[in-house]
């Protein structure tokens, strides 16, 4: 299953973090600022998953993003890794007509990933519901 | 929209900050605002606050006193207070906190709301953060969703349901039918949500298990129909319909299939189709390769079904994306054990992996490379894996060492490949190594007497280029030590012959003693080194005295001691210099190809003249004569050697005792290892009168060592006193007799006296006994005497 997924910048700050294993807080800022120097010191030319204590992390780097999920052993890295991808598409389609939001960002990542697993990856049938939430949020 | 901006300006301005000061001074001050607002009476602008919070408490500020606002905006009928509400409840509420109680009723409601994004969040949040109790309360509620809703609220629910099972196991039972029935639909996220439950509900429950077995068929009927049908443009991902579908099927199957021959047969087919036909060009293909790969592998699959899952492996080794090829070492390690000729025959492609940029490529090639390892490719494999070593990145320098000597051990094609070998690592990587490898290697050298002199000259001209590897500058001081005679003379058959004079092997020795790169245990090497070549030098026996006397006053208190003892080794004991410092015998193994580790690490620290460690774990054996040669050298000391009786033969002891006292006992300088007998020795009475009772029993110690034990009781109602023991034996015969436990005897058998007695038979003539007691009891003294004519043998 998944335990977290986080969304930091090259200088190694959360853009935004879901963890759907319970972490405490005062733990969470040091697991964040660990994973997140394991994944920028890697080079170009080293696989995009790291073994990190007892789970795997899967990132992948977008500009200036990079999108870190970690998952248990019993995962399917590759699936995890086109996941990512899959989310990272959802976004650009529904932010290429709105303003970037993070409020919407985790309600789509609530329509993709739910306790853990994944609920939904068709793009359409994620984006719709947020169509008739933004109706609903604007009335 | 201008409803939005509060919460980005507050992320421009924090974002703005250029110290972690100024970024801490925003968010105070937008925490201390937020605050006032949950205070106030309700106003359109809470959610936002909210938000804002949440925003702060991902930074990872305190966000505890957003608590009840959490509480309050889920009981709000507005739906965007509603869904920050939620969204707070996940972030900030576990089941520790109090306030998530205070939620449980909003759920209960908000599970049957019109509205079925609503609904979704329930069910969202309940699946996140809800607590036991709240899974058992609403259970009954999620079973009604799983049976009767629109495929939305189905796939959550399913998800639901899973985390609900996490926590209350028993549940399981309640939404197996449901799960079940699932399978029917055709929704893919209800499909997923139903795959996932299920396979939750099978690794819970074997008997759940069991009866999901039945839905084999149905699940390899919806593979069929993602991986046959034609392009779907509702779950394409790259030309594969719905991968992760595929992904989470196979994995289901794999649950199914393992160990159960009629649930592997029935997939067997599907598992071929999968793995021929999906397309290997984009790592979506990969993705389901892979997964279909673990399935193969692990459930009981035909063989010609498994050859083509470690081929598709052999494929991804070659695959430009590292990704892949990460992928496939990982598999393959798994299975090597199990299906070694496969993997076998993918060996050339792992070893090239072993010069791949990725650390954690190299590390899984490395340890694949070992696993292959066979008495067929050892040479041409051990050439890859030394080259290997040379380069490696630090942190796989000693597992790659440790895996070296192991294949050497196993697959050694002659024994100079094996100690070439080892000497390569060590001059490569000799920091890296584990500790046993010194004494293992001491043995193996010491083992393979006709390359000694090879050895020797080898690990000499290793000493002289390097003296900061430690564990090679260990083992060459030990070998130059040991056989220094035949570093001396100069020729060698396997290499050049090189001049090398004795001051040169002294300042070799020398200089290791005195370099600040020489641990303290290396430097115990060279001087225990040193002192043996005053037995296999002849010029420079004064230089080598000089060095020992210099020491005998270092700050080191092992070197220290062994100067000490080495000093008197020259002055008071100079007459057993020689045997004691003689060619070490061989030491034998505990078992064929097989290190001994622990056992030989004591043995060799025993070899050395040093410090007696009591009792330790089993030494090998020795050979006997050698020892009865120091028997009687010893002549008449009182106090022989106690070998252990366990290993049934004696060692080359030669340890020193622990109290540096030069003009000690000739007793200390042996010492002794305390005789711990595995089974007791069989007793004879061979005195019985007056109440006085002596029985013996004897040990054989080897060809012609006998260790007798006389054990004398005292039944009468008097104390005795002055009670001893003499003995006499054939002329041939060599009698030591070792001090009695005490010379009284109490009334009624209170306590025993015992002696032991030694005997070396060398001529093997018949072993006869006289023993003469005396006693004094009750003011008179008694004399008596026996003559044992046979020793009840052990």
């Amino acid at each position: 299953m998944i335990q977290f997924v986080l969304m930091v910048n090259r200088q190694g700050q959360t853009r935004l973090s879901r963890y759907y294993q319970s972490v405490a807080l005062n733990r969470r800022a040091a697991l964040e600022a660990d994973v997140v120097r394991c994944c920028l010191s890697r080079k170009k030319d080293q696989c995009s998953f790291v073994e990190y204590k007892d789970f795997k992390l899967v990132y992948r780097q977008y500009a200036a993003l990079y999108i870190v999920v970690g998952v248990t052993d019993s995962e399917n890295e590759l699936s995890i890794y086109e996941l990512v991808h899959n989310f990272v598409e959802v976004l650009d389609k529904y932010f290429s007509r709105i303003m970037f939001n993070l409020d919407r960002v985790h309600v789509i990542l609530d329509e993709m990933i739910q306790n853990g697993h994944i609920v939904e990856t068709n793009k359409s049938r994620i984006l719709a519901p947020l169509s008739a939430i933004d109706k609903m949020a604007d009335s | 929209c201008v409803l939005h901006l509060p919460l980005q300006e507050m992320i421009r301005a924090i974002r703005s900050a250029r110290t972690q000061c100024e970024e801490r001074g925003v968010i105070q001050r937008e925490c201390a605002a937020i605050r006032a607002q949950f205070r106030q009476a309700d106003n359109g602008g809470r959610s936002h606050n909210l938000a804002k919070l949440l925003y702060v408490h991902m930074l990872g500020y305190p966000a505890h006193f957003g608590q009840m606002e959490c509480v309050r905006m889920i009981a709000s009928p507005r739906y965007s207070e509603k869904r920050v509400g939620y969204l707070g409840a996940m972030m900030l509420l576990d089941e520790k906190q109090d306030a998530s109680l205070l939620i449980t009723n909003s759920i209960k409601n908000d599970l049957s709301h019109s509205n079925q994004y609503v609904q979704s969040l329930a069910l969202c949040t309940l699946a996140c953060m809800g607590s036991a109790e709240m899974c058992r309360d609403l259970a009954p509620e999620i079973d009604r969703l799983l049976r009767a809703s629109n495929s939305y609220i189905k796939k959550k629910a399913a998800l639901c349901a899973v985390h609900i099972v996490r926590k209350v196991h028993d549940l399981g039972e309640l939404f197996a039918p449901a799960a079940r029935s699932l399978l029917a639909e055709k929704n893919h996220g209800v499909l997923h949500g139903a795959v996932v439950l299920i396979t939750e509900l099978c690794e819970r429950n074997p008997e759940t298990l069991e009866r999901f077995r039945k839905t084999v068929p149905d699940l390899v009927q919806i593979m069929k129909g993602l991986v046959i049908s034609g392009y779907s443009p509702e779950h394409d991902v790259a030309g594969i319909s719905d991968p992760f579908l595929q992904v989470r099927i196979l994995r289901l199957l794999r649950i199914l299939g393992r160990n159960n021959e009629a649930a592997s047969d029935a997939m067997n087919d599907l598992l071929a189709q999968v793995a021929t036909n999906t397309d290997s060009t984009k790592t979506v293909g990969n993705a389901v390769l892979y997964e279909t790969v673990l399935t193969v592998l692990d459930i009981k699959s035909e063989s010609g079904l498994r050859v083509l899952a470690v081929n598709i492996l052999g494929r991804f080794l070659l695959n430009n994306d590292r990704n892949i090829r990460y992928i496939a070492m990982t598999s393959l390690q798994r299975i090597v054990g199990t299906d070694h000729n496969a993997v076998q025959r993918h060996r050339g492609t792992i070893v090239d992996c072993l010069k791949d940029q990725d650390a954690s490529v190299k590390r899984r090639a490395l340890e694949l490379s070992l696993a292959l390892v066979s008495a067929t490719n050892i040479r041409s494999m051990m050439k890859e894996l030394l080259l290997f070593l040379s380069s490696c990145p630090l942190e796989l320098r000693a597992q790659a060492a440790s895996g070296i000597f192991n294949a050497a051990e196993r697959y050694a094609p002659s024994q100079r490949w094996h100690i070439d070998t080892i000497l390569h690592v060590l001059t490569t990587a000799g920091g890296d190594v584990r500790d046993e490898t010194v004494p293992n290697l001491i043995q193996l050298i010491t083992n393979t007497s006709e390359l000694h002199c090879y050895t020797v000259h080898k690990l000499y001209r290793a000493l002289l280029s390097d003296i900061s590897q430690q564990s090679l500058v260990q083992v060459a001081c030990w070998c130059i030590g040991e056989y220094g005679d035949l570093l001396l003379r100069g020729e060698c058959q396997e290499t050049e012959p090189v001049q090398v004079t004795e001051d040169d092997v002294l300042d070799a020795l020398e200089t290791v003693l005195q370099s600040h790169m020489s641990a303290p245990a290396t430097r115990g090497f060279a001087l225990t080194a040193t002192m043996k070549l005053s037995t296999r030098i002849t010029d420079n026996v004064d230089r080598i005295r000089s060095i020992v006397s210099i020491y005998g006053s270092c700050i080191d208190v092992e070197l220290q001691q062994r100067a000490v003892e080495y000093n008197a080794l020259f002055k008071k004991y100079d007459h057993m210099r020689a045997a004691v410092l003689e060619r070490m015998p061989v030491i034998e193994k505990n078992s064929p190809g097989h290190t001994n580790g622990e056992s030989t690490r004591e043995a060799v620290k025993e070899v050395q003249p040093a410090k007696v460690k009591q009792a330790e774990t089993l030494l090998p054996q020795q050979p006997a004569s050698q020892v009865c040669d120091l028997l009687d050298l010893l002549g008449g000391s009182e106090e022989p050697l106690q070998p252990n009786p366990a290993v049934g033969s004696t060692l080359p002891v030669l340890p020193v005792s622990t109290s540096s006292t030069a003009g000690g006992d000739l007793l200390d300088l042996l010492g002794g290892l305390e005789p711990t007998p595995l089974t007791p020795a069989p007793t004879v009475t061979v005195y019985e009168k007056g109440g006085v009772t002596l029985t013996l029993s004897s040990e054989k110690q080897s060809d012609s060592g006998l260790t007798v034990t006389l054990t004398a009781c005292n039944s009468t109602d008097s104390d005795i006193s002055s009670f001893t023991l003499q003995a006499a034996v054939p002329k041939s015969v060599q009698l030591h007799m070792k001090a009695p436990s005490g010379d009284s005897l109490p009334a009624r058998g209170a306590a025993k006296v015992t002696q032991m007695v030694a005997l070396s038979n060398p001529n093997k003539v018949n072993l006869k006994m006289r023993i003469r007691i005396s006693y004094t009891s009750q003011g008179s003294a008694f004399q008596d005497t026996v003559q044992v004519d046979s020793f009840p043998e052990h």
